[in-house]
């Protein structure tokens, strides 16, 4: 299969996907019980039936199901992900402006979990059974275990309360007037703290992945043959091991990276960073449909679009993939 | 009395006259702050405060959620502001006057007031934000407008009338911020105000302007230099940072990355610990106006639910005292009956309802239960509301009862409150300032419809009930509105249409060196027009 025909095969699939995960997130979140109107009128703490049919109106809530779908449809494939009443924004708007943060945050995180993980995978796979082993396994099962908004707080306990070396919230200091060199300095600073909670629990992933991968490569008669040829276990491990056993992590990489844009709701919430995982959260206990269905949306079309590269990457990691293609 | 009510004879003496109010909980005094209460208002700095959950929008006369008031009632501004006592006090109206058959109320404005645009304020403002603006989309203003207002009119360009069609007691506490905020005609007028521009970049007379939103993160507000009080406000900035964890806000307190928990930030049990800290002030007040009062509603279409034995059983059953001291931290009052102690008219020559079981069991047999499940909604408003509801329910299977807890979202209990889709639910309402603003809703037989939570969801229907409550809100003269209203509640009290649980508090912590913060009826809405830090 030539390139462009694989691209134009995932390209097709993709849209197919889309379409149908569009359609499905609209009709899901109709089924959920709650009325938007509600929500909102319960927050200004009284409403009458003219008020409920104003908003119910704001919303386009009282049109049909099968006019409020079409409408939604439309407006997607002309890139419109529509209006948030409640926010008074149009819902585009509303997640370029996260996105910076969310992306600042996740990406970190992406590349602290992937450096660290892979890293300690590898050392751990050549000292198996020893203590360092050990200790990076068991490190690994905690924080794989320990649940990120509980491991949010503790960190803020230690580093913020008591040692007093990190901000426990917010994305900048706020009121400082920093620009340039010292704001980025400063965001950095807010920074550490949430991308290092979300990135332990995905070292901790790769960690073990990478470990139990190196382990099945070393088996394999071509490193046993690299050993022979009297190369150096460094070597070894740096030409013939890594390479090799590195595709499951970048399998996984590429769904951590899809989800990217969506955020960590989790860290986002505990640490007050400004993306788009509160953007959701928010729009999900305030029934704002519209941007409940953008955020899906966008999230949705990243996690293809990451699948699409990660297929790539894969040609380019072990060209023998293409070969079978 | 409650725990605040106990620290507060701690340090009532000194604290109270020096700040020129009775705080509750711990002073300034007693955290050491001794110099800043002697000092004269000084002028400048910052405070940073916490909103949550973040305002949807800061345009106060089409939004009116909690959060937003907080912040943008710094912004805008109504003719009034209410004390502790709900007497009103001077803001855009400088006096008022009210004919004395309570049918013309007469308002004089200010004369030296500016939008933050630079453009006059005058009496155009305030028709067009009554009589218009806010008349086809305030929840609030718009039934009141509606049923009792006859005209409004400019006498000049500073003076205003309202000529009612008849006497509505409460009518003079409808010129608060959140019901009234008068926003500007020029910017305004002939457009569609829901989509409105101006609505993202607020142009009010307040003491304070919108300088900056980065949202999910805070809001800045900028000293207003024209202001129309002379000298005020004191303070050049206030962050408003958005913090959406509690556990968060707590360590964000702590480690001085914030000065001002607003109520209901933070959890119960953390107030306490909170109040020890050094330069730290707590009160109570502020929340006269809402005066938040909770109960459980009783779906009176339930064939048990009708009968007063079994509401009677049930309100024997729960032991309120527990409630507020262990689930509210002692952050609340018992509640003796449809009117909270806080809120005008209130009677508390009431019949009282203790916890006793043993009465309990008998009503529930004299009611003819027999083990049927019965529903509890919960209410999703946090973990204290959680674990009470999980007490409650402790209570009535210790009676007897058969509770099946029903836990979900905000949305999904709205919708089961409106489409009657309960038998017990744990609610809290509030009173505005008036039984007939926020507590004849509840009551009434004009108030059953099916689609929405905030009317008479229990579907109790009374018409000696109807006739005093719709008495009381015509009557001229406070004597005679006191009389009809001890009554209605002496039979709401006897009756038991919902079973009533706590006044609660939510208390606000501050840096004990900022100064005249929580100074009216609407605490943390209108806080900083005089505030200023030591």
């Amino acid at each position: 299969m030539t390139f462009a025909l694989f691209l134009l095969r995932k390209a097709l699939g993709a849209a197919v996907i889309l379409i149908a995960i569009a359609a499905l997130n609209f009709f899901l979140l109709r089924l959920a019980p709650g009325d938007p109107a509600q929500v909102m009128a319960g927050e200004a703490g009284a409403g009458d039936a003219v008020f409920l049919q104003q908003l119910r109106e704001r919303f386009g809530l009282d049109r049909s199901l099968a006019e409020q779908f079409w409408l939604y449809i439309k407006g997607m494939l002309s890139l419109d992900l529509g209006f948030s009443y409640r926010q008074q924004r149009p819902v585009l708007d509303l997640i370029l402006e996260r996105l910076p943060a969310t992306l600042l945050l996740t990406g970190t995180a992406l590349i602290i979990s992937l450096a660290a993980g892979v890293t300690l995978g590898v050392v751990a796979a050549r000292r198996v059974g020893r203590a360092s082993d050990s200790a990076i396994m068991t490190g690994s099962l905690v924080f794989y275990a320990m649940p990120l908004f509980w491991l949010a707080i503790i960190a803020q306990i230690v580093f913020s309360k008591y040692l007093g070396w990190l901000p426990n919230v917010g994305y900048e200091s706020m009121g400082a007037g920093y620009t340039g060199a010292r704001r980025t300095l400063d965001i950095g600073w807010h920074l550490i703290m949430p991308a290092t909670t979300l990135g332990l629990f995905f070292t901790a992933v790769y960690a073990r992945m990478m470990r139990s991968s190196m382990i099945e490569v070393s088996r394999f008669d071509y490193v046993k043959t690299a050993y022979a040829k009297g190369l150096t276990p460094g070597a070894v491990v740096r030409h013939h091991m890594v390479p090799n056993a590195i595709l499951p992590v970048v399998t996984l990489a590429g769904l951590q990276a899809g989800q990217l844009v969506g955020g960590s709701l989790l860290v986002e919430t505990v640490f007050a960073w400004p993306g788009i995982g509160r953007l959701l959260f928010d729009a999900l206990l305030q029934r704002d449909y519209q941007v409940l269905l953008g955020v899906f949306f966008t999230c949705s079309a990243m996690v293809i679009l990451f699948n699409i590269l990660t297929d790539l990457m894969y040609r380019f990691v072990d060209p023998r993939i293409e070969a079978v293609s | 009395m409650t725990g605040f009510n106990k620290r507060e004879l701690l340090k009532a003496g000194v604290a109270g006259l020096a700040a020129g109010e009775l705080f509750f909980g711990l002073s300034p005094l007693a955290n050491g702050s001794i110099t800043a209460l002697a000092q004269s208002p000084k002028r400048g700095g910052a405070v940073r405060a916490v909103v949550h959950p973040e305002p949807s929008s800061l345009m106060l006369g089409l939004v009116q959620n909690t959060p937003t008031q907080m912040v943008a009632g710094s912004i805008y501004e109504s003719l009034l502001k209410y004390g502790h006592d709900l007497k009103p006090i001077p803001s855009l109206a400088e006096r008022w006057e009210i004919s004395e058959d309570g049918k013309a109320y007469t308002f004089h404005l200010k004369r030296n007031v500016k939008w933050h645009d630079g453009k006059p304020f005058t009496a155009d403002d305030v028709v067009f934000s009554t009589d218009v603006f806010l008349r086809e989309l305030h929840p609030r203003w718009r039934p009141v407008a509606t049923t009792h207002v006859e005209r409004i009119e400019k006498l000049d360009d500073f003076t205003v009338r309202y000529q009612l069609k008849n006497p509505f007691g409460p009518f003079i506490l409808m010129f608060e911020l959140s019901t009234t905020p008068i926003v500007p005609r020029h910017l305004y007028a002939g457009t569609d105000y829901k989509t409105n521009p101006n609505n993202n970049t607020p142009i009010g007379t307040g003491p304070f302007k919108l300088a900056e939103w980065t949202r999910g993160s805070h809001i800045k507000l900028t000293r207003n230099p024209d202001y129309h009080v002379q000298g005020l406000p004191n303070l050049d900035e206030i962050y408003w940072q958005i913090i959406p964890d509690a556990a968060a806000r707590v360590v964000a307190y702590e480690t001085g990355a914030v000065d001002i928990l607003t109520g209901g930030t933070v959890e119960n049990f953390d107030v306490a610990k909170l109040a020890k800290m050094k330069n730290t002030a707590v009160t109570g007040k502020g929340w006269e106006m809402i005066a938040p009062l909770s109960w459980l509603w009783f779906n009176h279409r339930q064939g048990l639910m009708a009968k007063k034995s079994f509401r009677q059983a049930v309100m024997y059953g729960m032991d309120r005292d527990f409630a507020k001291d262990v689930i509210w931290n002692g952050l609340a009052r018992l509640a003796s009956g449809p009117v909270s102690s806080k809120t005008r008219f209130y009677s508390d020559k009431v019949a009282a309802y203790g916890f006793d079981p043993a009465k309990a069991k008998a009503l529930l047999k004299e009611s003819g239960y027999k083990g049927e499940p019965i529903r509890l909604l919960a209410l999703p408003y946090g973990e204290a509301w959680t674990r009470w509801a999980e007490a409650v329910k402790q209570n009535l299977t210790d009676i007897g009862m058969n509770i099946q807890l029903v836990t979900t979202d905000v949305a999904g209990y709205g919708q089961r409150l409106s489409d009657w889709d309960f038998d017990l639910a744990f609610t809290w309402l509030s009173q505005f300032g008036d039984p007939a603003l926020g507590v004849a809703r509840t009551y009434v037989s004009s108030n059953i419809a099916k689609g929405s939570p905030w009317n008479n969801v229990a579907g109790y229907s009374n018409p000696e009930v109807d006739r005093l409550f719709a008495e009381a809100a015509a009557a001229n003269g406070e004597a005679a509105r006191q009389e009809l209203y001890t009554k209605v509640q002496q039979i709401l009290v006897e009756d038991l249409p919902v079973a009533w649980m706590l006044e609660l508090e939510f208390p606000t912590i501050y840096r004990s060196n900022f100064n005249n913060l929580i100074k009216t009826a609407t605490g943390m809405n209108d806080a900083f027009q005089d505030a200023w830090k030591a």
